[in-house]
């Protein structure tokens, strides 16, 4: 009897569609799935308030024309890292930066968070406490307020650990929609893939290895904001797209941004930013870098005419390891692509972000 | 040898545009040395799928002349495995017995299924206990966690031999974990692969080989010398990296514009000349060749590896009663899938009508399609020889116009 009911459900399993980890990983999946269960049921009218940034852009955030304010934009996102503590910090200061980096990211400056905790029964007070407390550093440190949240608790094993939802909201007088044009430069703000790969290493137990143990891997998780406000101040104008490369990685941004724009984008694998170890383990774990997370970092797209002015300026913010790594063209035949020159000099293609690289990343 | 920086060097081999852009143009004089002397096209086979994973993942295939033609050949053990394997798998798993695979095995489809079920995915959806590991050490400590009867599919090249001979030898294998010994001997593949391109003297002919570097560690870059001996064609054991492969491809045309024919290694930092004496022995111990059935080829001569009698305990074949596959059964492929084309360099996977049409990386139909190793699915992911040759152009001409 048991067996009878055992083989029907599972007989049912493929009759029945599920939801896969790689629906949520921030690649060609999500994207499908959002359009198919979200995008196309919401009616145009719907989309967006007014001339605001609405579901069309599917952008970092959203925003609110406020008449004779500018923008407000705001940004809400989950984090469900596993495992809440990492090299480089822990789940909360990854709630508090990561809504901040999405506000910054569409031009704005951000000044207000709203938080949601759910944690789980059982949970350690102590880990609670300090990833509280490290929000609400994160938060102090930027001068940004903590104007409301909610709080919960799931039973024992109904939610693994903890997850922090978080709204940040900004201002902006002109907000970044994501318009990179043929002939624009791209520009990395730093190294590319440490929040991705730590996390990776973690999950695949590689915490003792030497580069972590020594503190020269981890996590990049920072907030942007020493680099995008100065930048939205004095450069606004030359910045025609701006992202955070989180899921899906680089790669990910840069398929966007082809595939939204219906142009050709080329970069120069031998100038794009990666520290050493993470090109080593990502190699030997058979990941490619360009697909790892980055938690504090920022892709721009920039009018060549003042592409390397703004080069030298975010270096001199004090980010030295920025790079223009590639440009935007216009083609015929490879609308919608991303190719690299690779680090010999060959030619290949850089696939949009497919299946669960790494889940629950942040 | 101690004040190497293995790190440094690696680096360098994977990453020194001048150092490419040097041998590229060395590989250029050789070939308008050799167009002169009345040389249109040629082909030089890769054996190995990680060496076309090099070529492709680093584009090699646009630095060097377009008649110049890299094709793969049969390096992808997943690709060769008959139908007929996943099969007895398939049904091991639905009669309860747990079986351990690879990754790439596991998504690999079967033509004529078991009861509708076509691969060992689709096995573990309906309740077989299939487990994915990575080697057959993970398979051996999971195994010890419970006492239910379990198959290893221990399928790979010689590379792979050494480790199932010593875990036999050593008798740290299980009592209730039998290894089901699908390993396959690289040169007999070569060598049909050089006969099938003879066949057609029409086609570029295949003038040079870059041989498998990690399967050399083991048999020897001796192994490859009938090749060279009786096919008349240079020969080159490969390191990995994409400079290796340049230096290959620059070592095969400086023999062809001298006029010679040899075995040689390019990849010194690993391989020597008689390979690992001591795995030679142990799989000598435990395994003897037999002629084994390639998917979608046939029988070939002395190409496989089966457990000998006296360690039969060990061995699936014996315990389950599997017999090899019926010659009748071995053109088995999907229908339209020009797989076995493919392996054997006789087609590129552009040439497959299945190709990125109905046969995806996410759904993959042929078995070049579902390993990483297997050329349709490098093609697929870094782009095809076609796509880059266009993108050259585009990107060239853009570059004259500005």
């Amino acid at each position: 009897m048991n067996l009878l009911v055992e083989l029907f459900s599972s007989l049912w399993c493929c009759l029945v569609e599920y939801v896969t980890l790689a629906h949520g990983s921030g690649g060609v999946e999500m994207s499908e799935l959002l359009e198919k269960l979200v995008f196309s049921k919401v009616k145009p009218g719907f989309r967006r308030v007014s001339s605001g940034i609405g579901l069309d852009e599917a952008d970092d955030g959203a925003s609110i024309p406020i008449p004779g304010l500018g923008h407000l934009v705001v940004s809400v996102d989950s984090y469900t890292v596993n495992p809440p503590f990492f090299p480089g910090g822990n789940i909360g200061v990854l709630a508090a930066v990561g809504s901040i980096n999405d506000v910054l990211v569409m031009g704005a400056k951000p000044i207000a968070i709203l938080d949601s905790i759910v944690v789980e029964e059982g949970f350690s007070m102590r880990d609670l406490q300090v990833i509280v407390d490290s929000m609400i550093n994160v938060l102090e440190n930027e001068g940004v307020a903590l104007i409301g949240g909610d709080f919960k608790v799931m039973p024992r094993g109904q939610v693994d650990k903890i997850v922090i939802t978080t709204t940040a909201i900004g201002i902006a007088e002109n907000p970044i929609v994501d318009r990179p044009r043929p002939g624009d430069k791209i520009l990395v703000s730093d190294y590319v893939g440490e929040h991705g790969a730590v996390i990776l290493m973690m999950q695949l137990g590689l915490s003792s290895v030497e580069e972590i143990s020594k503190g020269l891997l981890k996590s990049d998780v920072k907030p942007l904001t020493k680099l995008m406000i100065p930048l939205i101040e004095k450069y606004r104008e030359c910045i025609t797209a701006a992202r955070d490369p989180t899921r899906g990685g680089l790669a990910g941004v840069l398929y966007e941004w082809a595939m939204k724009t219906g142009t050709l984008i080329v970069i120069d694998e031998s100038k794009i930013p990666i520290k050493e170890p993470v090109k080593r383990y990502a190699e030997s774990l058979g990941v490619d870098p360009l697909y790892l997370a980055s938690e504090g970092v920022a892709v721009l797209a920039l009018n060549p005419t003042c592409a390397e002015e703004v080069l030298e300026y975010v270096r001199k913010l004090g980010f030295e390891n920025a790079r223009i790594i590639g440009e935007v063209r216009e083609s015929e035949l490879f609308k919608g692509y991303v190719a690299a020159e690779t680090t010999v000099g060959g030619l290949r293609v850089v696939e949009p972000p497919r299946g669960e690289l790494v889940p629950r990343i942040c | 040898m101690s004040n190497v920086d293995l790190g440094k060097l690696i680096s360098i081999l994977g990453s020194s545009r001048d150092l490419a852009r040097l041998i590229t143009e060395k590989i250029r004089d050789y070939w308008v040395f050799l167009t002169s002397r009345g040389v249109k096209r040629l082909k030089i086979m890769d054996f190995c799928g990680t060496h076309e994973w090099t070529i492709t993942h680093y584009g090699l295939r646009s630095l060097v002349p377009g008649d110049l033609e890299l094709v793969a050949g049969p390096g992808c053990p997943v690709c060769v495995t008959p139908s007929h394997f996943v099969e007895v798998l398939i049904k091991l798993s639905l009669e309860g017995v747990v079986v351990y695979v690879y990754g790439d095995v596991y998504k690999l489809r079967s033509t004529r299924g078991v009861k509708n079920v076509y691969s060992l995915a689709e096995s573990r959806s309906l309740g077989g206990d299939v487990r994915v590991v990575t080697d057959i050490l993970s398979a051996i400590r999971d195994v010890k966690s419970h006492n239910k009867p379990s198959v290893f599919a221990g399928i790979g090249f010689e590379t792979v031999a050494p480790g199932y001979a010593q875990i036999i030898l050593t008798g740290h294998l299980p009592r209730n974990l039998k290894i089901l010994p699908l390993v396959k001997l690289t040169p007999p593949a070569m060598f049909y692969a050089l006969d099938v391109s003879r066949e057609k003297p029409t086609e570029p002919p295949i003038m040079g080989v870059i041989a498998p570097g990690h399967v050399s560690t083991i048999t020897g870059a001796k192994a490859w010398t009938p090749v060279s001996e009786n096919y008349n064609i240079p020969v080159v054991v490969s390191g990995f990296e994409p400079v290796d492969v340049l230096v290959s491809i620059l070592e095969i045309l400086r023999q062809l514009s001298r006029g010679e024919a040899k075995t040689t290694i390019e990849y010194t930092r690993a391989v020597s000349w008689h390979g690992d004496l001591g795995a030679q022995a142990s799989i000598n111990k435990v395994f003897e060749t037999i002629d084994d059935a390639w998917r979608g080829i046939g029988y070939l001569p002395k190409s496989g590896l089966r457990i000998r009698d006296k360690y039969k305990i060990y061995d699936a074949f014996y315990e389950y009663g599997i017999r090899e596959p019926p010659p009748g059964e071995l053109k088995d492929m999907p229908p339209g899938c020009r797989c076995a084309e493919v392996v054997l360099g006789k087609a590129y996977p552009t040439q497959c009508p299945l190709f990125l049409k109905t046969c995806t990386p996410q759904r993959p139909i042929g078995p070049c399609m579902v390993s990483i190793e297997g050329t349709c699915a490098i093609w697929a992911k870094y782009g095809s020889r076609e796509l880059l040759f266009k993108l050259r152009e585009e990107l060239s001409s853009k570059v004259k116009a500005t």
